[in-house]
């Protein structure tokens, strides 16, 4: 019989005895999303794989965006669990089943995408009877599969214990086949001392092994790129860019699901202020190394002017992919702000007229009057006066200044809020990581040496599957946390053993100087 | 060993399409609908397009005005991307030269499409249909084994097609030497598209004979190769116009 601290127990563990009313409902609306995705994939197999909008020379579209996304999601696991379990950064304990969980159905539903992009799905079992080891997507298929079957391994090691905690500590009325599930979960885990230095053992090896197995996958997705000849793809940054973005975008997901496990189950004894600060400084490390990429990428692009890559710059900078690009680093510039600016402001900064969320809605008001203005302005003859290159510049100008406005404006909101803070960055990242994504593929695709340059615009059936997806993985997600505790139980009561033996630590007082234990002040503020 | 080869003389060339033509229907493949070919997705193993191609490109100012129509079959490089990111090995270099693709093996994945710099492979969007007079006198010619696929035979949805030089009509000249009992000769083995030229602008041969009239041509001081900068090394090889 292995104990349990009646405050966990209340919190974590009975939960899953009970099915709330708003658990049905979001289980059944998410399932109905990914059921009319299952609909639109059925009808795609019946009919071809013509009912998407790829054609020739798109031969790779929305699917592959979504692919190269969820993998880079599952790169959450991975960061939080192992790379911060090696380095025994404390403050992960509350979060690593999110993480781990995350990054278990994000490769289900990564992999999924290039099932559904295949034209022929039956062939699957060629890759491994005639599988050629020089092509890219055998690395990938390998690299995915050890990264899937180890992370799925260390989803459920450190989840062993708590089995045993639950099969132990079942409310009297709970059905009979879930406690049988945690009994056979559980394998006879009775918490002894060789049992414990063996999943310690465990642990610590795969935490080990899947740091490079996680590198390897998203540096492999971005060779299927590197490896061809087409431009904007042919770079040898793409490996460690592409693991930047996957950590980046996997960072933002977490956000949204800790927030998300912390509001619907009331979790905040557990998951802290100290999560998302911590959580906060490495996002932003990973946000400037993302940006150092972008920039490096597209500089020698840029400065080459080799006439094949430069069209595919171009039609980011400024050409038909102009508005997803731009939107992307105005996220990313945003997420960074969100993370950065509120923690420079002192407190007093709420008496400044400012930094008011009215001052905000404003300013975002008038930047996207000014905007409108602005994209209207050729084709509207009343306001051909605008689009003269001084008044378009000045316009530009004046919509970036408006837009800081409405950044200052909201500071103060974001600096009360931390945690809403954090979330909204993540959900930003995390559509703007999916941009980053279609801003990598699409142009490129787009843009070929002997082909007609092309549009692309994703189909209904595309969205439908797209939607779909994210459905079924936010449903995978929520199911798995109505049946499994949404904290590490045995994790965070070792972490309570820990922070006690700490604190009885005797912090040795500072020397008292000539002056007396306290220094002047040298600035009055 | 042969290295087949085919020179496309552009001074020659009328841009009468007759090679798209021939290559259609000795290859099977299917016209498609008006909207689908307004979206590109057109099959021309064998395409005739103006160059440049894309109009923000600029073929000069007035009067000064120049396009040049380019007929582009598959390069058949010899260090072809599309075989090289293959997973499955459908496509695949054989030991005289060609570029092959095996309908039966192709899982559809498109990477090779995506690969190849010259865009001459096409995809399967649905199953290719033919109107009715059509789909009665299809070529009856294919290559056929255990687990492959080739040449002409009608293509399944899902699958990477391409231009292989008519490698039925190179299997059937082997066969035909063999069952004479008598050596393969190279002028026994032409593609369709080289066969009906209008303008005799297409040669065919083996480059590895010293004598064809391909190796000959390709001495030409206006002989070149489509995007030499990308270091495939086509055996397709074009004499420059003028």
């Amino acid at each position: 019989m292995l104990a349990i601290d009646a405050k966990d127990k209340e919190k974590i563990v009975m939960p899953l005895f009970r099915t709330s009313r708003a658990f049905i409902a979001l289980v059944s609306a998410l399932g109905t999303l990914a059921l009319i995705g299952v609909a639109a994939y059925a009808r795609q197999l019946y009919l071809g794989l013509g009912v998407t909008n790829m054609d020739r020379p798109v031969y790779w579209s929305t699917y592959m965006v979504n692919f190269i996304f969820f993998i880079g999601i599952s790169h959450a696991g991975t960061l939080i669990s192992a790379i911060l379990r090696v380095t025994g950064a404390e403050w992960r304990r509350p979060i690593t089943r999110v993480a781990e969980a995350i990054t278990v159905f994000a490769l289900m539903i990564g992999t999924l995408q290039i099932i559904i992009d295949m034209g022929r799905p039956d062939r699957l079992a060629f890759t491994i009877l005639n599988g050629r080891l020089q092509s890219p997507i055998i690395w990938d298929i390998v690299s995915v599969t050890v990264y899937f079957l180890s992370s799925i391994t260390y989803l459920y090691l450190p989840l062993m214990p708590d089995a045993a905690i639950l099969r132990d500590n079942c409310p009297p009325d709970a059905p009979a086949w879930q406690v049988k599930m945690y009994t056979l979960l559980a394998l006879g885990w009775r918490g002894n001392r060789a049992q414990w230095v063996r999943l310690e053992k465990g642990i610590a090896f795969l935490a080990v092994f899947i740091i490079p197995v996680a590198i390897s996958v998203h540096s492999i997705i971005s060779w299927i790129l590197a490896t061809t000849v087409q431009p904007g793809w042919h770079s040898t940054i793409f490996g460690p860019y592409f693991v930047i973005g996957a950590i980046f975008s996997g960072i933002g997901a977490l956000f949204l699901a800790m927030t998300g496990i912390r509001k619907a189950l009331g979790l905040e004894g557990y998951i802290g202020l100290r999560q998302y600060r911590n959580l906060g400084l490495l996002f932003l490390t990973m946000n400037a190394l993302w940006f150092y990429f972008t920039y490096a990428e597209n500089l020698g692009i840029a400065a080459g002017q080799q006439p094949e890559e430069f069209v595919v710059l171009a039609a980011k900078l400024w050409g038909e992919f102009a508005p997803t690009f731009w939107l992307m680093i105005l996220m990313m510039v945003a997420a960074f702000w969100i993370l950065v600016v509120p923690k420079l402001l002192p407190a007093s900064v709420e008496r400044v007229a400012v930094f008011q969320p009215r001052v905000a809605f404003a300013s975002v008001g008038a930047a996207v009057i000014l905007f409108a203005l602005v994209s209207l302005s050729p084709r509207t003859p009343a306001l051909a006066a605008l689009s003269t290159a001084n008044s378009l510049t000045l316009a530009w100008a004046a919509i970036i200044a408006l837009l800081i406005f409405a950044a200052l404006g909201v500071t103060f909101w974001l600096k009360a809020h931390p945690v809403a803070s954090a979330t909204i960055a993540g959900g930003i990242v995390l559509v703007g990581m999916w941009l980053e994504r279609w801003n990598i593929i699409l142009p490129t695709v787009t843009h070929p040496r002997l082909i007609p340059y092309a549009a692309y615009f994703p189909s209904l059936t595309e969205g439908l599957v797209t939607l779909g997806s994210l459905a079924l993985f936010v449903m995978m997600f929520v199911v798995f946390f109505k049946f499994f505790p949404a904290v590490s139980i045995w994790e965070v009561a070792e972490g309570r053993v820990i922070e006690a033996a700490q604190s009885k630590n005797i912090m040795p007082a500072p020397e008292p100087s000539k002056t007396g234990l306290l220094r002047p002040r040298k600035f009055k503020l | 060993m042969s290295k087949w080869s085919m020179v496309i003389d552009l001074d020659k060339c009328v841009a009468c399409q007759a090679c798209s033509i021939a290559c259609r229907f000795e290859n099977n493949t299917p016209a498609v609908a008006p909207d689908q070919a307004e979206m590109g997705r057109a099959m021309r193993w064998n395409d005739v397009f103006p160059m440049p191609i894309n109009s923000m490109e600029g073929s000069g100012e007035y009067p000064n005005v120049k396009t040049q129509y380019m007929t582009r079959p598959c390069m058949h490089c010899e260090n072809p991307p599309c075989i090289k990111v293959c997973p499955v090995g459908a496509t695949f270099i054989n030991e005289e030269g060609l570029v092959e693709q095996n309908y039966a093996r192709c899982i559809g994945c498109r990477f090779c499409t995506v690969g190849c710099p010259y865009g001459v492979r096409y995809f399967n969007w649905f199953e290719p249909q033919w109107e009715a007079p059509l789909a009665e006198h299809l070529n009856p010619d294919k290559v056929e084994g255990k687990g492959v696929l080739e040449g002409p035979a009608v293509r399944p949805r899902g699958v990477v097609e391409k231009c292989t030089y008519c490698i039925h009509r190179l299997k059937k000249a082997h066969a035909q030497a063999e069952a004479e009992g008598r050596d393969f000769r190279a002028d026994e083995y032409v593609p369709a598209c080289v066969q009906t030229c209008t303008g005799k602008a297409r040669f065919f041969g083996d480059l590895e004979d010293p004598n064809s009239a391909v190796s000959q041509l390709e001495k030409n001081t206006r002989s070149f190769r489509l995007l030499e900068d990308v270091g495939t090394h086509p055996k397709t090889i074009y004499l420059r116009e003028g």
